[in-house]
């Protein structure tokens, strides 16, 4: 019976990517991915994969979808003109067979790996207890390989610095986007009044079980800035001001706590990131906590865009 | 020898399947978007209920009884209230069709 | 976290054919969403996503005593919820356009 469910999510994964590749109108493009990083949610539950499901749902299903639906929003305006430069039917096929001759030559590579795949995991689970953690997860992101997980931190801090710098130069400062309207006694405005509590305790909760089950950091970020986007969606807060010293502070408390911590492994471990023995778990703990805020902040700012009107003026 | 419980889990969850079928049948062969919307939350959502009450007896710990419950609720709240945001925007768009 | 086992192989089965089902039912409504005529239907995929998952998620969970996913449904009833509100919004946006007057606050 879950071959042939197995069967048809696959299929239907299939198909749903050929539709939203092929989609007359971005709006429909963009709820096909949607659909389809929320369907692959559920491959990753049954491949046994709880954490990446989790960032999944989370980020594949929630997040992008806002996040293309402004990107199409702002591509109204030049939606005729790329119509209009539609590359012929040639130049479509190649492109077609290229991407299927790279799809081929992954399934293969996949395909031919030993049987015993190559792996560390094995060394993983052994050495987990020293780091305090019984979440492996957690224990290979914010430990065995806390360098990675630092400088996706900063590089997210540097894409949103990015997003920043498109601000037109009266903007730079200002207010992302323009301020949603929707009635205060509708619908919107109650779910936006109800939701967000909820969603709070809910990400907290996954934060606070990152640490020995799936979850952590950035599932619980994701939680959280979805529900910021939906308080702001609904009219109830504008978007925040982007010279605010708060908001700054916020965005950068996450990495220089990072750093700070890997600068102090040096005289207490012998190296950067180290972490001196019995220490890991306040360490992961101190680091985790910093990253929240961080994280919260940087996706619901790149989600609101760049700053386009200036603060004083609405 | 099924004990009392696992019948009515599977008593529970079996209606809990008819009204999924109840609702896909209902979101594709409904002739316009408002009664779609309703086939797809009211229906569905039943559905999910129905699984949530059959599901309950197996649980075996409170926390994990609770967010069911809080599932069900939360798909309770945002279905019913998705389901006037898109069936005000269906109707801005002119008409169901 | 596992959930204690309180059922046999026949109710396992029962629950996994169950979530099999539920997901056959959620790739028969896809094919509404594709073909509806109008925004809505697609707006709807979202919801339809959210009610279909989670019910097969739940049963899963059960049946395979992995209480993780539980926390897997719950993520996404919150975030299916933005989803289909983004869609809302991104649609009300739209229909406004030419009234720039109503956007500006």
């Amino acid at each position: 019976m879950t071959t042939v469910v197995g069967a048809v999510i696959v299929a239907l994964l299939l198909w749903l990517a050929l539709w939203t590749v092929v989609a007359r109108d971005a709006f429909l493009a963009v709820a096909g991915f949607v659909v389809y990083g929320l369907l692959l949610s559920l491959v990753w539950v049954r491949l046994a994969g709880i954490d990446v499901a989790l960032t999944e749902a989370a980020i594949g299903g929630g997040l992008t979808g806002a996040l293309l639906l402004g990107a199409v929003g702002r591509l109204r305006g030049t939606e005729a003109a790329t119509a209009a430069e539609r590359p012929g039917p040639g130049l479509r096929a190649l492109a077609a067979l290229l991407a299927l001759a790279v799809t081929a030559a992954l399934m293969l590579a996949v395909l031919s790996l030993p049987d015993p795949a190559p792996t560390l995991a094995p060394l993983v689970v052994p050495n987990l207890q020293s780091t305090g953690v019984g979440n492996p997860i957690t224990g290979v992101l914010l430990a065995f390989r806390a360098l990675d997980t630092l400088l996706e931190a900063i590089v997210l801090v540097i894409g949103l610095i990015g997003v920043w710098s498109l601000a037109p130069d009266h903007a730079w400062g200002g207010r992302p986007g323009l301020r949603y309207q929707a009635d205060p006694d509708g619908i919107l405005a109650y779910l936006a009044r109800v939701l967000p509590p909820i969603g709070i305790v809910i990400g907290l909760y996954l934060f606070w079980a990152g640490a020995d089950h799936p979850g952590g950091k950035f599932q619980s970020a994701t939680i959280l800035a979805a529900m910021w986007m939906l308080v702001q969606m609904a009219g109830l807060s504008d978007t925040p001001r982007s010279d605010s010293g708060w908001l700054r502070l916020g965005i950068v408390v996450g990495p220089l706590a990072f750093v700070a911590v890997g600068v102090f492994g040096i005289p207490a471990a012998g190296a950067f990131l180290a972490y001196p023995e019995g220490w890991a778990k306040p360490l992961i703990l101190l680091i985790e906590v910093a990253l929240l805020p961080t994280l919260v902040l940087v996706l619901a700012l790149l989600m609101n865009g760049p700053p386009s009107r200036h603060g004083d003026a609405r | 020898m099924i004990s009392v419980l696992d019948l009515f889990s599977i008593a529970a969850i079996a209606g809990g399947c008819f009204f999924y079928l109840a609702g896909t049948v209902g979101l594709l062969r409904f002739p316009d978007a408002y009664t779609r919307l309703h086939a797809l939350t009211k229906a569905d959502n039943l559905g999910l209920a129905l699984v949530v009450i059959g599901l309950l007896p197996q649980m075996s710990g409170l926390l994990a009884a609770a967010k069911l419950v809080l599932v069900w609720l939360l798909v309770l709240l945002s279905s019913a209230a998705v389901a006037q945001l898109i069936a005000r925007s269906a109707r801005r768009q002119g008409g169901g069709q | 976290m596992r959930l204690r086992c309180r059922r046999g192989r026949a109710m396992a089965e029962f629950l996994l054919s169950a979530a099999a089902f539920v997901v056959l039912m959620v790739a028969a409504g896809l094919v509404r969403v594709a073909r509806g005529p109008g925004r809505a239907e697609r707006m709807m995929a979202a919801q339809l996503l959210g009610t279909g998952a989670i019910g097969a998620l739940l049963l899963f969970a059960v049946a395979t005593g992995e209480a993780a996913v539980l926390d897997v449904a719950l993520t996404l009833a919150l975030l299916s919820a933005f989803a289909s509100i983004a869609f809302v919004k991104f649609a009300l946006r739209q229909d406004q356009a030419p009234d720039d007057a109503e956007d500006a606050a």
